[in-house]
C-alpha cells in the first residue's frame, strides 16, 4: 500500500503557496486604467519602435477592433491603448485559466482514457486501473476551480469572453455585433453555463460510479460491479464525445467568437489524451520505480510509449489538418485564428510547438526497445507536457492576452499551484487504498501480458 | 567426415517447441523449422537474431520524403509554377503546407513498398520460384526440425524421439 511520501507532499505544498504568491502578485501588478497603460506603452515604445502599437492591428478577438479602421489618428491610437489594457488586464486572468484548464484536461484524459480500457475491455491495462483512478481524481477539485473561474467571469463584468458583452447584443449601440446576434442562442450567459454544470457534472459522475465499482469489484464474489462499469463506461464515453465537444467550443473556442472550426473539439481532445496518457506513464513509473507496483512489467511501459507516440502523431495530424484547410481556404473569417498564430507574436510557439509535440516523441519514441526504458519515457513525457501546456497557452492567449504575451511570473506561478494541487491530490488518491487490483476478469492476462 | 542433416516430424507446436529449447540446450546445430504457421516464441528458440526490417523501412521512409519534398519543388515551382488557391508565390516554404499530405503519402508509400520488396528479396522469394519445404506436411498439419551433426546420428535421432519427434529421416 502505498503512503504519500512527505517529501513529495512537502513540495507540493511549497509548490502550491510559490503559486499563489505568484498568482497574487500578477492580479496586483495588472494596471487598472488606461493612463498607466499608456504610460507603460510609451516607455516601452521608446525602446521598442512603435512594435507594440503596430501590432495589435493583427489580433484573434478582432470583435472590439473593427470599429478603428477609419477613425482618425488619435482615435485609432485611443483604441489601441483601450484595448492593451484589456489584455492586460486579461493577462493573469488567462495565465490562471490556462494552467487551470491544462491540469484540469490531464485528469479528463486520463478518465477518457480509463472508460476506453473497460468499454474495450481491454485485457492488457488492469493492472494500471489504480493508477489512472488516483490520476483522475482531481478531476473533481480540478472541476470546481474551473466552475469558479467560469462562474467569476461570468459575473465580474469584465469581458473575458468578449462575447458576454451585452453591447454586443443591443441593436442602438455602436458595438452591436450581427454575427455574434445570430449565434446568440447558443452563446449567451445562462445556457453556456448550465452547459458547463452538465459536462462536469457527468463527468465527475462517472468517476464517482465506475471508481466506487472498481472498488467493489476487489471484494465481489460475482462480476456484478465490473459490467455495471462496463455499460457506464460505453455510455460515459458516447457523453463525453459530444460534450467534449462542446465544452472545447464554450470555454475556449468562444474566446475568439466569431471564428469556429469543426475540428476544433477533436483538436483539444487530441491534446487532452496525449498528456492524460503521458501522465499515466510517468505517475507508473514514479510508483514502480518506488516499489509499489510489482506486477507492472516492461510490457506495459512498453504499450504506454506506443500511446504516446501514436497520440503525438494524432495531434500533429489534427494541429495540421486544422491549419492547412483554413491557410487554403482562405477566407478570412477563418485565418482570422491564424493571424496571431502563423504571422504574429505567437508564430515562435505555434511552430515551435511541434519540436516537443511531434519531432522529439517520433524520433526518441520510435525505436521499439527505447519505450520500455522509463528515463526515456520520463524525459519525453516532461517534454511533451511542456509541449502541450503551450499547446493550451497557445489556444487561449492570443483571444485574451493578444500580442502583449510573455511567460513570465503569473504564468509560472500558475503552473506552480496548479502543479502542486494536482501532485498533492493525485498522490492523495493513491495512498487511499491498495494499488492491487483484485478480481477483475482480464486481471490475468494483465499480469502476464507480455509483448 | 562432413556433415549429416536429419529431418524431425513433429505434430503439435507444444511438442516441437520443446524439443527445440532441448536440441539448443544440448548444443545441436539446428538449420532450419518448417512450421505451417509462426510458432509463438519459436524465433527466440531456435536463436535468430532480431530483424532488422525496421532499419531498413526507416531509411525508406526518409528517401521517400526527400523524393517528396524534390519532386513537389521541381513540379510546382521550378518546372511549372501556377496560381493555385490565390497562393502566386512559387516559392517552396510558402506553399509547404500544400505539400505536406504529399510528404506523408510518399514516405508511407516508399516505407512500406520498399520494405515488402526488401523483404522478399531478403527471404529469396520471387514469382515463380519453387518452394523450399521438404515434406508438403509442412504446410498443413505437420512441423518439422532440420538438425545437422557431424559425429553420431544415431545418437541424435534417439534424442529426437524422446523430444516427441513421429518421423525421423535422413536428409538426401
Amino acid at each position: 500500500m502505498y503512503t504519500f511520501s512527505n517529501k513529495l507532499k512537502i513540495s507540493a505544498i511549497i509548490f502550491m503557496v510559490l503559486g499563489a504568491l505568484g498568482i497574487g502578485y500578477g492580479f496586483l501588478t495588472t494596471p487598472s486604467n488606461v493612463d498607466q497603460v499608456k504610460e507603460m506603452m510609451q516607455h516601452e515604445n521608446t525602446h521598442e519602435n512603435h512594435s507594440v502599437a503596430e501590432n495589435t492591428h493583427v489580433e484573434g478577438s478582432n470583435v472590439e477592433n473593427h470599429e478603428n479602421a477609419e477613425s482618425n489618428e488619435t482615435a485609432t491610437e485611443d483604441a489601441h491603448f483601450i484595448h492593451a489594457f484589456h489584455s492586460l488586464q486579461n493577462r493573469p486572468y488567462a495565465a490562471v485559466f490556462i494552467a487551470m484548464f491544462f491540469f484540469f484536461m490531464l485528469a479528463l484524459g486520463t478518465l477518457a482514457f480509463y472508460a476506453i480500457q473497460y468499454a474495450s475491455q481491454a485485457g492488457w491495462s488492469i493492472v494500471l486501473f489504480r493508477v489512472m483512478e488516483g490520476i483522475t481524481a482531481y478531476l473533481l477539485p480540478g472541476s470546481l476551480f474551473i466552475l469558479a473561474f467560469l462562474i467569476l467571469m461570468a459575473a465580474n463584468g469584465h469581458y473575458y469572453y468578449v462575447w458576454m458583452n451585452p453591447d454586443l447584443y443591443n441593436i442602438h449601440s455602436e458595438h452591436y455585433d450581427k454575427i455574434l446576434m445570430g449565434k446568440s442562442w447558443w452563446l449567451n450567459v445562462p445556457f453556456w453555463m448550465i452547459r458547463t454544470f452538465i459536462y462536469l457534472l457527468g463527468w465527475n459522475f462517472y468517476r464517482y460510479y465506475s471508481k466506487k465499482n472498481s472498488l467493489a469489484q476487489d471484494t465481489a464474489t460475482d462480476l456484478a460491479p465490473y459490467k455495471r462499469n462496463f455499460k457506464a463506461s460505453v455510455f460515459f464515453l458516447i457523453f463525453f464525445i459530444v460534450t467534449e465537444s462542446l465544452m472545447s467550443w464554450d470555454w475556449l473556442m468562444s474566446l475568439t467568437p466569431h471564428w469556429q472550426s469543426s475540428l476544433f473539439g477533436w483538436y483539444v481532445f487530441s491534446t487532452m489524451f496525449v498528456s492524460g496518457i503521458t501522465v499515466i506513464a510517468m505517475v507508473t513509473i514514479y510508483l514502480r520505480a518506488k516499489g509499489f507496483l510489482p506486477k507492472v512489467n516492461d510490457s506495459h511501459l512498453h504499450d504506454l510509449a506506443k500511446f504516446m507516440f501514436g497520440f503525438s502523431i494524432f495531434w500533429t495530424y489534427l494541429w495540421f489538418s486544422q491549419f492547412m484547410l483554413i491557410w487554403y481556404a482562405n477566407m478570412p473569417e477563418e485565418t482570422a485564428y491564424f493571424m496571431p498564430r502563423l504571422l504574429g507574436t505567437y508564430q515562435l510557439l505555434f511552430i515551435g510547438m511541434l519540436i516537443p509535440n511531434f519531432i522529439f516523441p517520433i524520433l526518441v519514441l520510435m525505436n521499439s526497445d527505447y519505450k520500455r526504458i522509463p528515463w526515456f519515457i520520463i524525459t519525453t513525457g516532461i517534454i511533451i507536457l511542456l509541449g502541450h501546456y503551450v499547446d493550451v497557452f497557445v489556444i487561449i492567449s492570443p483571444a485574451t492576452v493578444g500580442n502583449h504575451w510573455i511567460i513570465g511570473i503569473p504564468e509560472i506561478a500558475s503552473v506552480l499551484f496548479f502543479l502542486g494541487l494536482f501532485i498533492y491530490v493525485v498522490f492523495s488518491a493513491l495512498a487511499k487504498q491498495s494499488l492491487e487490483v483484485k478480481n477483475n476478469p482480464f486481471l490475468k492476462e494483465s499480469e502476464h501480458y507480455h509483448y | 567426415m562432413s556433415s549429416k542433416t536429419v529431418q524431425a516430424i513433429f505434430d503439435d507446436d507444444d511438442v516441437l517447441l520443446k524439443a527445440v529449447k532441448e536440441l539448443k540446450a544440448a548444443n545441436y546445430d539446428i538449420e532450419e523449422v518448417f512450421t505451417p504457421f509462426p510458432v509463438h516464441g519459436l524465433e527466440k528458440a531456435v536463436g535468430l537474431k532480431n530483424t532488422r526490417i525496421a532499419i531498413t523501412s526507416f531509411i525508406y521512409g526518409v528517401i521517400g520524403l526527400l523524393f517528396a519534398i524534390w519532386m513537389m519543388n521541381y513540379m510546382m515551382v521550378v518546372d511549372w509554377p501556377q496560381n493555385i488557391g490565390g497562393k502566386p508565390s512559387f516559392s517552396f516554404r510558402e506553399n509547404m503546407p500544400a505539400f505536406v499530405p504529399i510528404m506523408f503519402e510518399l514516405t508511407v508509400f516508399f516505407a512500406a513498398h520498399l520494405m515488402v520488396i526488401t523483404f522478399y528479396m531478403r527471404s529469396k522469394l520471387w514469382p515463380f520460384k519453387k518452394a523450399e519445404n521438404p515434406d508438403v506436411r509442412t504446410t498443413d498439419d505437420h512441423f518439422m526440425v532440420e538438425v545437422s551433426t557431424e559425429d553420431n546420428v544415431e545418437k541424435l535421432e534417439e534424442f529426437l524421439k524422446n523430444n516427441g519427434a513421429k518421423e525421423i529421416k535422413l536428409k538426401a
